[in-house]
């Protein structure tokens, strides 16, 4: 069991947990949602710049949760950069079944750096109550882009 | 408390040890560790007298209640009416007519703010506190936007504690009730009830106490406390889920309007008109949780005979070492620090999330509540989104609270 916490805290989510990249609202986002998980209240703002190719310019994220739910925020905000709406929903819908345990591993081989980097969370696996502490900042990002105010983990 | 207290000493004449064995589950592991269970605040486990009880009923006494012309139908309306004087005995109500079993304190609550609501007007007054569970503030905000009710809070200061006379200032004659936890699901801080009671009741105005975790901790007397309404539910008496109390005086109840229609409670019904019947039949519409009656009963039974002072002495012991070995972690922050406080302990360690302590600790075994505790405004207040919580049961022991400090550690060291 230790070997799993060891797994799911490995040093990049911690890293990213304590030092979220792209903690910021930026001034020139053109979209933005509320992520709430309502069963341990935590609440994330994400912000996007989409451009008029679909293109995510810029993305960032405020709020505060667990080690988890951080990290994954962290981490998406940088990977999400420069993709396009539709290449994000992808990615997204393979991260959750990656989280799940419902894939083995995320198969988009146009993007391998960012889905090395976004296995470094598939520890959640082994603890089904924290995968939407993963998921819950994508889940938020996926509501801006599409117009929506708020996201919830439910 | 300057000196650590010795196992020995810990609820001199309170064998946990005998108790611990009556917890079939205590006997488990749980990630390959034995199960260090805190967080009996959340729901409590359950002895072998209830699972006993709760078998043997539907083995050998099941049928639905107050219908049938048969024999196995009498045995359950007898077990589902004795666990009603079982509970109006352990709280010492006038009858068991005053007993209603609902479904947990939450409906207890929603059925008090619907029922007794009707009689309050756009700006009668409804006083809480600031510690409440969100189960005894959204009913009265549903209430609010029902008739335009004032909903007025009572603060607490820093540690916890309860300003009675900061309460005392919210009373006025537009007081029509007030609604206040005996014990905080949070912070532990156990309200002073009878002095609530009194000081409302100087207004005119009728009390609901909110036993959710008072009853686990101390004795209840509703009529001692002169309580109009005193809600607890059976799940956090190591009993069922499924099956809570409502205690109301009966002039109270049957003046109120049913809540739920149904059978059960009619008198008589044609389509024209219906006549109900008095409490509690009045407001048991349907069939009700018949078998967890039986386990509710059972529960009190094995808990009045352990003895409810013995064990919060118990608890006390365990808060006491506790609070102390907890303090000894550096970046550990006790929130609730209230002169008289139950067993329950909410925490923060420097900046690691509560959840992330949860699942950690877990790996060995140690099992706490993680989150807003449903007391959101009370997060609010101390500018936190979440604590970690121990609440201390009948079964917890001294090792317990080790086990818990050394997995803290192991967290905290994670995190580094």
């Amino acid at each position: 069991m230790e070997d799993h916490i060891r797994e799911l805290y490995q040093e990049v989510i911690l890293d990213h947990g304590k030092n979220p990249r792209n903690f910021r609202h930026p001034e020139d986002s053109t979209c933005e949602a509320h992520g709430n998980n309502p069963l341990c209240g935590d609440r994330l703002t994400v912000y996007a710049k989409v451009g008029d190719d679909d293109t995510i310019q810029d993305a960032a994220f405020e709020g505060r949760g667990c080690a988890i739910s951080v990290a994954s925020a962290s981490m998406m905000t940088d990977i999400v950069k420069g993709k396009s709406i539709a290449q994000v929903g992808r990615l997204f819908d393979q991260f959750h079944k990656l989280c799940t345990g419902e894939v083995e591993d995320i198969d988009y081989p146009e993007f391998e750096d960012e889905i090395d980097k976004l296995r470094v969370m598939s520890g959640v696996r082994q603890f089904p109550m924290r995968v939407k502490c993963a998921t819950l900042a994508w889940h938020t990002i996926n509501a801006a882009v599409q117009g929506d105010q708020e996201a919830t983990t439910e | 408390m300057d000196t650590p207290i010795n196992i020995s000493d810990v609820g001199s004449g309170y064998d946990v040890e005998a108790v611990r064995r009556d917890f079939p589950i205590l006997q488990t592991e749980v990630n390959g560790h034995r199960l260090v269970f805190l967080d009996s605040g959340a729901s409590a486990q359950k002895p072998a007298a209830v699972i006993d009880a709760m078998d043997a009923a539907y083995r050998g006494a099941y049928a639905n209640v107050h219908r049938g012309a048969y024999t196995l139908s009498q045995m359950a309306t007898d077990g589902y009416e004795n666990a009603r004087k079982t509970v109006t005995k352990y709280l010492n109500a006038a009858s068991a007519d005053e007993i209603i079993f609902t479904r947990n304190v939450t409906s207890a609550i929603n059925l008090v703010a619907y029922s007794y609501g009707t009689f309050l007007e756009a700006g009668d007054e409804v006083v809480i506190s600031h510690m409440e569970h969100h189960a005894n503030i959204v009913p009265w905000q549903l209430l609010r936007d029902r008739t335009g009710i004032v909903l007025k809070v009572a603060p607490i200061d820093d540690d916890g504690n309860f300003l009675m006379e900061e309460f005392e200032k919210l009373l006025s004659p537009k007081t029509k009730l007030v609604a206040i936890t005996h014990v905080s699901n949070v912070l532990g801080t156990i309200v002073p009830i009878k002095e609530v009671i009194r000081l409302a009741h100087a207004q005119g105005a009728k009390v609901l106490i909110d036993g959710a975790q008072g009853v686990v901790h101390a004795r209840v007397d509703v009529q001692d406390l002169e309580a109009d309404f005193y809600a607890f539910t059976g799940h956090k008496l190591y009993g069922p889920s499924g099956i809570g109390v409502l205690y109301g005086k009966k002039d109270l109840l049957n003046a109120m309007p049913p809540y739920e229609g149904g059978g059960d409670m009619i008198e008589r019904v044609t389509f024209e008109k219906t006549t109900y019947r008095e409490a509690p039949a009045r407001f048991e519409a349907g069939t009700p949780a018949i078998v967890e009656a039986v386990g509710l009963a059972a529960a009190v039974d094995y808990f009045d005979a352990v003895g409810v002072e013995k064990i919060a002495a118990h608890e006390q012991a365990l808060l006491s070492y506790a609070t102390d070995r907890l303090s000894e972690i550096d970046g550990l922050t006790i929130y609730g620090k209230a002169a008289n406080k139950a067993g329950i302990i909410s925490f923060t360690l420097e900046d690691v999330h509560p959840h992330d302590i949860g699942t950690i600790i877990d790996s060995r075994g140690v099992a706490v509540r993680a989150g807003h505790h449903c007391a959101q405004p009370l997060m609010d207040r101390f500018d936190i989104a979440a604590t970690a919580r121990a609440s201390f049961g009948m079964y917890n022991t001294i090792d317990d609270v080790d086990v818990l400090v050394e997995a803290l550690v192991y967290a905290k060291g994670i995190f580094g």
